[in-house]
């Protein structure tokens, strides 16, 4: 398998990866970076375990190529907090009482962060169609809608 | 004194709701699951060779091919893992032997060095199959004019309270015979008799299993897994392989979403197998979300038939259970639901005449095994809908019909035992209340139709009669506490939970408590699985005693070094306190030093360790003819759930208004897990009772994904869900705690059932109770054209 060079940004880094060709963006993240937050639960596009920011919107990362993100900024899981600060979202998230198993609350805080960032102020409704991709097999979405609601607050 | 730590305000952790001790690693994306681990370059990722077949025999299986691709280590076949495994029947190989007996059953695996190696190399292997003829109902698997699956099974071994009938299909039959059933219809004034089908499901954790193993040179076997029965897997595994328990060590770091699918022993024997033949490398095996959806456990499919009466003012007299479980290919699990499904076949209702044969068929169908609240969901998916039709026959009100009925502290149960104090009727009443339920309330738009449905459970830990836990604590020079445990964090909370209570019977603040983690069969101490909701009572039981152990040799240490006695002394917010000489002492540095005794007459103490075991000793076995002895099991939880609904008349589309739950924990110890515990489960219920079905056409899988096989999202539960518990105490829990991590989903189908039949007056015997199935029913009733 040929490899491509790509540099592009990760949680603020830049980083330069070969990459074979048929390398997804979630297997590079997770293989290459050693970025292990980011969850493989389907590989499909359907469960929105895998969820990351790609310049700024939320994409299935088992969906994209890895030699496609040439100069692509990304932001996983990793990079929600700064300097040790959590996220607000992260915050309410663990107020609220979101987490269970905690697999599907990665690709869930990418997909809420998404949200806030272009809707500061959501309603129920649109919180709810904003993870309407991330399955939760655990917590009946309840607490997880709450925290979204508090950290727009 | 006056600013003593001892004095210091602080909060009593039982019944505080505590944020999750693992939830800073898990939001951050620094919890370690078993596909996180690192294994470096000599890591080899293994692939199943499956069959296509649901019943055939194997001719002939040729692996020269797939041998000599180059990257391929190492291939296995079923040859060389003959021993039969199983939590309760013995009756599953690691890999097909002679014969297949369901589609996905592995008959060989590799390891290679890629991923795609591996899958080039599982195509390049050749099976051979006779076709035989299959088995896809459990009823006609019951009768004498079905094929045989297990022809060997009067050579398996079972518990001796696991009846298999030789020569049939039939791995199970489990048989209640109480009171005089044939008479007592006599005596009913009102008689309902309905049959339900409930189809397989699937439990879907959002991360599909996963396992590695690797052999040392000395033949030692690691394994990490995604697990919920780190010790129950190296028991069973070590009994595979012909190795001593004591050479596989199980490391079981968080898991991602288990509900049963990952207790007893599945896909985590196949990397063991192939590690046994390529010493020294580690083997990453990783189930495709397809063969996450039916080549692992399912929850099996049901079909009961249940009849039951009452007299003319609603006192139940009688009820006859049939129950046929689809159990499919292996019983080895399914066995013990079928059990579960006899022993609880009253529900929580006083019935004085019950009559049950709860069958467990071998099907060629996917593998039965353990399912959130096993066989409970099934069972009162068809007796609590039966029984809302007969309340209606009788004329009497629903919810006065259930706390009539509903069991209570002294009834003669099922099983002969006798029920202990619970809080059924405040259940009801909560739910009741909540919902409003007998107010006939308008839907929000004349296309809508409304209803109103209740349901009542109850679900006792389904296990063997002798299950234990144990614990150990230790500290630390700066006083903080860690407790050793087996059980696992499978996103309940239970570490959380185990700190609360180390915490409280130690008398350190919470924030002090770790746990010692990953489960590790190597150092932690033993618990048998993570299943039946008995954690927090049985585990819970095991950590108050190690705490309290722990308690024990500190106050001692103190005593001596004081010469006081250690009825005068205490441990407040983690320091110790003499009630009498009013002296107090921090743990920091004695629980690992010890004290130096007065007049240098030198040292009292050393490192602190506590130890505690719990093991349940009243179960009895049951009367193999009739179902009855002094004790089935340990207790039941009871609940309560309703649903306030609307259907579209357009679509068949249900719309819930409002939702309610109510149970009897005994004590939340952390009532926010439990109302999250509640919540989730509800969710999960409502999934399957609107949408979820493996639909299976001879013995195929045909929908196989998250497109085809729909789980609840978001905006599927946007509805207020009211939660209030009861707590009537357990009198062996810790602090009257019982479980109550699987019982939210049992009675979630019955109630949207009884909701349904509520708003549109169509009873619906085929969960999932989808939109189509709603429209077409009341298209068929003349409701709509």
């Amino acid at each position: 398998m040929t490899l491509k060079t790509i540099t592009l940004t990760v949680n603020d880094m830049v980083e330069t990866v070969d990459v074979p060709q048929n390398m997804t963006l979630l297997q590079m993240i997770r293989e290459k970076l050693s970025l292990t937050g980011t969850k493989n639960g389907c590989a499909a596009g359907e469960c929105g375990a895998c969820t990351v920011l790609m310049n700024g919107e939320p994409v299935n990362s088992c969906m994209v190529l890895a030699a496609e993100c040439e100069g692509a900024n990304i932001t996983t899981v990793e990079g929600l907090a700064k300097a040790g600060k959590l996220s607000k979202l992260q915050d309410t998230i663990i107020q609220a009482g979101g987490v269970q198993c905690g697999f599907c609350t990665p690709g869930m805080l990418i997909s809420a962060t998404a949200l806030l960032k272009r809707n500061p102020n959501p309603t129920d409704t649109e919180v709810r169609s904003a993870i309407v991709g991330n399955l939760c097999r655990c917590t009946g979405y309840v607490r997880i809608v709450d925290a979204i609601k508090m950290a727009a607050k | 004194m006056a600013n003593a730590k001892s004095k210091e305000q602080v909060i009593n952790p039982i019944g505080a709701s505590f944020t999750r001790n693992d939830v800073y690693e898990k939001v951050t994306g620094t919890a370690i699951y078993t596909d996180d681990f690192q294994f470096g370059n000599k890591l080899l990722y293994a692939r199943a060779k499956r069959s296509p077949y649901p019943h055939a025999l194997i001719k002939r299986i040729d692996t020269s091919k797939a041998e000599a691709l180059p990257g391929v280590k190492v291939v296995v076949t079923g040859k060389d893992f003959p021993n039969r495994i199983g939590l309760y029947l013995q009756d599953k190989t690691i890999f097909a032997t002679d014969r297949v007996r369901f589609i996905g059953e592995p008959v060989a695996a590799v390891a290679a060095t890629s991923e795609e190696v591996a899958m080039k190399a599982i195509e390049l292997i050749e099976v051979e199959y006779e076709e035989l003829e299959a088995v896809f109902d459990a009823e006609f698997g019951a009768s004498d004019k079905a094929p045989l699956i297990h022809p060997d099974l009067d050579k398996y071994i079972c518990p001796n309270f696991i009846f298999p009938k030789a020569h049939t299909n039939i791995a199970n039959h489990f048989k209640i015979r109480k009171g005089d059933v044939a008479s007592a219809w006599e005596k009913c004034a009102y008689i309902v008799e309905r049959s339900f089908k409930i189809p397989h499901i699937q439990h879907v954790p959002i991360e599909t299993h996963v396992a590695v193993a690797q052999m040392d040179e000395k033949g030692k076997v690691t394994v990490w897994a995604s697990s919920q029965s780190p010790f129950a897997q190296r028991n069973l595994i070590a009994h595979a392989l012909h190795i001593s328990q004591s050479d596989l060590r199980v490391i079981a770091p968080m898991v991602g979403g288990g509900f049963g699918s990952k207790a007893g022993v599945t896909m985590e024997a196949v990397p063991v197998a192939l590690a046994t033949k390529c010493k020294g490398w580690p083997i990453k095996f990783i189930l495709t979300r397809e063969e996450e959806f039916y080549t692992n456990f399912v929850r099996q499919g049901l079909t009961i038939h249940v009849k039951v009466g009452c007299d003319k003012e609603g006192n139940l007299l009688a009820l006859k259970n049939m129950m046929y479980w689809d159990g499919g290919a292996s019983t080895e699990y399914g066995t013990n639901v079928t059990r579960a499904g006899g022993y609880s076949s009253s529900g929580p209702y006083d019935i004085p005449n019950v009559e049950t044969d709860s069958i467990c068929v071998y099907t060629n169908h996917p593998i039965g095994g353990a399912y959130r609240g096993f066989g409970m969901s099934e069972l009162h998916t068809g007796l609590d809908q039966a029984i809302d039709e007969l309340a209606e026959k009788a004329g009497i009100d629903k919810v006065t019909f259930l706390k009539k009925n509903g069991v209570s502290e002294g009834d003669v149960l099922v099983t002969g035992m006798i029920m202990h104090k619970n809080g059924i009727q405040e259940c009801i009443d909560n739910v009741a209340k909540s919902l409003k339920m007998g107010e006939k309330e308008k839907p929000s738009s004349p296309d809508r139709l409304r209803g109103k449905g209740i349901a009542i459970m109850w679900k006792a830990p389904a296990m063997p009669p002798n299950p234990g836990s144990s614990a150990w604590v230790e500290m630390s020079e700066d006083g903080n506490v860690t407790v050793g445990l087996g059980g696992q964090e499978i996103g309940q909370g239970t570490f959380t939970v185990m700190a609360q209570m180390a915490a409280a019977a130690l008398g350190v603040p919470y924030e002090k408590v770790r746990i010692a983690g990953p489960v590790d069969t190597q150092y932690s101490p033993y618990e048998w699985q993570t299943v039946a909701s008995r954690l927090t009572w049985s585990m819970g039981n095991a950590v108050v005693l190690a705490a309290k152990d722990a308690r024990r040799q500190i106050l001692e240490t103190v005593a001596e070094a004081w010469k006081e006695s250690t009825e005068d002394l205490d441990i407040i917010n983690g320091v110790v306190v003499s009630y009498k000489s009013e002296r107090e002492t921090s743990l920091e540095n004695i629980v690992i030093y010890g004290m130096p005794k007065e007049n240098n007459e030198g040292w009292t103490g050393g490192p602190i360790v506590g130890r505690g075991s719990f093991m349940p000793k009243y179960v009895t076995n049951l009367d193999a003819e009739t179902g009855q002895g002094p004790r089935a099991v340990v207790h039941y939880t009871v609940g309560c759930e309703g649903l306030d609904i609307e259907i579209d008349k357009n679509t068949g589309t249900i719309y819930v208004l409002k939702g309610a739950a109510s149970f009897d924990v005994g004590k939340a110890i952390n009532p926010a897990l439990v109302k999250a515990q509640v919540e989730g489960g509800f969710a999960q219920g409502l999934s399957s009772a609107m949408f979820e079905e493996i639909k299976l056409v001879k013995g195929v899988m045909t929908n196989p994904s998250f497109v085809d096989y729909r789980i609840a999202t978001a905006p599927d539960m946007d509805f207020p869900l009211d939660t209030p518990f009861v707590e009537v105490p357990q009198d062996d829990g810790p602090w009257g705690a019982r479980g109550v991590g699987e019982h939210p989903m049992v009675p979630t189908i019955a109630a949207l059932g009884n909701a349904i039949y509520d708003a549109i007056g169509i009873r619906l015997f085929n969960p999932p109770y989808s939109a189509e199935k709603i429209y077409l029913a009341m298209l068929d009733k003349g409701l709509v054209k």
